[in-house]
């Protein structure tokens, strides 16, 4: 306190001040009352635009679930949809898209991280050739989605006479995907401390040891940030996917056939047949159901391949 | 456990079988237009151990990384002259078998983040040595020879980086002495640790002596004193480094040739 004694009614003001202060103190939660007063604003700006992208994301989450989960059942997983998609199930659409994914993935991931390895460890900063790749897959990864669709229709539907395929929509889906899955594997190993490179070929190591056994499960998590984002972008695709693998909604035979995938199922029962809302719905619930297990699925296998291998870095 | 602990090296020693010794000649290093240091000629003798010495900056450490081609990482880097294994040039040997032959240690430890086991095991299976007795025996051996074993034989497959900072310097010098060596080079290899694992590791070094020939950059003069029988000032001059002095530790200590060593000796310079 001050050094001269306080007259009575200054008296009053501090207890005052000192009750209030307590009362405060005590209903806030511990962390927040003993941070800073110059802390308090910036943290309560901070955790309000948390609250608010959450927010929206778990509003969004959340009317998908409301609507949809009534709608799912045993039977919607494994009919066709009959009606335009009004009634029956999904079976077919939830395998084409698997296929699709499936495609995709088988062709995109040892091309992406051969690719990255190759523009990581073998060509140097500097060079022509690694700079205009960098390059090149910087622009591709911000090409729109249906200026691949485009592509994919021209290139592999009409020139390699795939025609409207899974297997022309897989590979349309693996142009769009690389790019990403190229540049975050890239930075992955670019976060690879530069040590054991030096440490590793002292010992007399080589570099395909080095890149098997060290930088590859060290790069780990940004192969995997790469794969999901890839995915993501793979199974939310509709643009893309309209003009390679089609429309179709029956049961594909082989790669061959044409197959709708999930969100094309969506997008056209919400914007094409009326009353086709509720299976919308539906159908959203299941492709999100569908991401989640996909993401679980590949940051597991990721991790169990990191850890077969090395510990944390 | 009372098997002796290193059966190859004291029969290596018992049959006079001596580490290979190397020479540079006339040696230069360029990164791009920068010369690091220019027209080096050493010789470090085989079973002895050479500490170079010399200010910040001199090229030490790229004198180090030309001896086992380490430089031929970076891409800037031009190396001329001559360095010889034995009596055979260095650019002739295969790289990989090289390396096996001059092994290196860093100044910051850097175990691979893997176990302690596995930092011993995979150069050894990646130079050939698959049995898995063999591996065993000759991981307890090396942690037996850096003092390491009875600290860390119940816990080998624990990660590498939970060590303390000396005890890892000392597994990767037993990652270098897994692969028998001929050569080892050490680059400021107490500098990061404590006075204490700083002194463990001194003495490891001095134990080395005759069954590896060893090169050692140090700041530290009285541990250059205490360990080498050979010293070697580099010094920086017309922007470039130069070898100025190098012989037996007591004639450049107590009778040095030249007047930049004597005063960097004493503390005076550098
Ligand atoms: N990779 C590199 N690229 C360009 N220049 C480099 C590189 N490495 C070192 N140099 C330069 O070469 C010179 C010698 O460096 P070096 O690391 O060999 O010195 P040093 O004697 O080991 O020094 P210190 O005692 O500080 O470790 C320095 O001028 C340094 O700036
Ligand atoms: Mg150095």
């Amino acid at each position: 306190m001050s050094k001269n004694s306080p007259t009575p009614g200054q008296e009053d003001e501090l207890q005052l001040t000192s009750t209030l202060k307590r009362a405060v103190t005590r209903s806030l939660p511990l962390w927040i009352s003993s941070l800073q007063p110059a802390e308090l604003l910036p943290t309560v700006i901070l955790w309000a635009v948390a609250t608010v992208v959450t927010g929206a994301l778990l509003w969004l989450l959340s009317d998908v679930f409301w609507h949809g989960t009534g709608q799912i059942s045993w039977e919607f997983l494994t009919t066709s949809p009959s009606n335009a998609g009004r009634d029956g199930g999904i079976a077919p659409i939830v395998v084409s898209t698997s296929l699709i994914v499936g495609v995709c993935m088988a062709v995109s991931v040892p091309l992406g991280l051969g690719t990255a390895v190759l523009l990581a460890e073998f060509a140097s900063n500097s060079s022509g050739l690694g700079q205009l790749v960098r390059l090149s897959l910087d622009v591709l990864a911000g090409v729109p989605s249906i200026v691949f669709g485009l592509f994919g229709n021209a290139f592999f539907c009409k020139t390699l006479g795939l025609g409207f395929s899974i297997l022309s929509g897989g590979l349309t889906l693996a142009c769009m995907v690389l790019p990403i899955l190229i540049r975050s594997t890239q930075e992955g190993f670019r976060a690879v401390p530069e040590d054991y490179r030096r440490c590793a070929a002292a010992l007399g190591i080589s570099r395909t040891a080095i890149l098997w056994e060290l930088l590859l499960p060290a790069a780990m998590p940004g192969v995997t940030v790469g794969l999901l984002l890839g995915l993501g972008r793979a199974l939310s695709e509709t643009a893309a996917l309209i003009f390679t693998s089609g429309y179709v909604d029956r049961m594909p035979e082989s790669l061959f056939d044409s197959g709708r995938a999930l969100s094309i199922h969506i997008y056209d029962l919400a914007m094409n047949v009326s009353g086709g809302e509720p299976h919308a719905y539906a159908t959203a619930l299941v492709l999100v159901g569908f991401l989640v297990l996909i993401n679980g699925t590949t940051s597991w296998l990721a991790e169990r391949f990191r850890q077969s291998k090395i510990f944390v870095l | 456990m009372t098997k002796p602990i290193t059966r190859e090296q004291d029969l290596a020693s018992l049959t006079g079988n001596n580490p290979l010794s190397m020479k540079a000649e006339r040696l230069s290093l360029f990164y791009g237009n920068k010369s690091a240091f220019k027209d080096v000629s050493l010789e470090i003798k085989s079973g002895g151990i050479t500490a170079l010495i010399g200010p910040s900056g001199c090229g030490k450490t790229s004198f180090l990384t030309c001896l086992n081609r380490l430089a031929e990482l970076t891409p800037s880097c031009k190396v001329s002259g001559r360095i010889l294994l034995g009596n055979r040039d260095v650019q002739a040997l295969n790289v990989i078998s090289l390396r096996r032959q001059v092994g290196m240690l860093f100044q910051k430890p850097n175990p691979f983040p893997l176990s302690i086991f596995r930092n011993i095991e995979f150069p050894l299976r990646e130079h050939g040595v698959r049995s898995r007795e063999e591996i065993d025996r000759i991981v307890e051996d090396v942690l037996r020879n850096v003092g390491l074993w009875d600290e860390v034989k119940n816990r080998l497959k624990a990660p590498a980086l939970s060590l303390s900072g000396g005890q890892q310097q000392r597994l990767c010098l037993a990652r270098a002495l897994a692969l028998k060596p001929e050569v080892l080079l050490m680059d400021e290899p107490c500098s990061a640790l404590d006075p204490i694992s700083s002194a463990v590791v001194e003495d490891l070094i001095t134990s080395l002596h005759g069954k590896y020939t060893v090169l050692v950059v140090t700041h530290n003069l009285a541990q250059a004193r205490r360990i080498a029988d050979e010293v070697a000032l580099f010094w920086v001059a017309d922007e470039t480094g130069q070898l100025i002095e190098s012989g037996p530790v007591a004639q450049v200590f107590e009778s040095p040739q030249h007047a930049v060593t004597a005063a960097y000796i004493n503390g005076r310079r550098g």
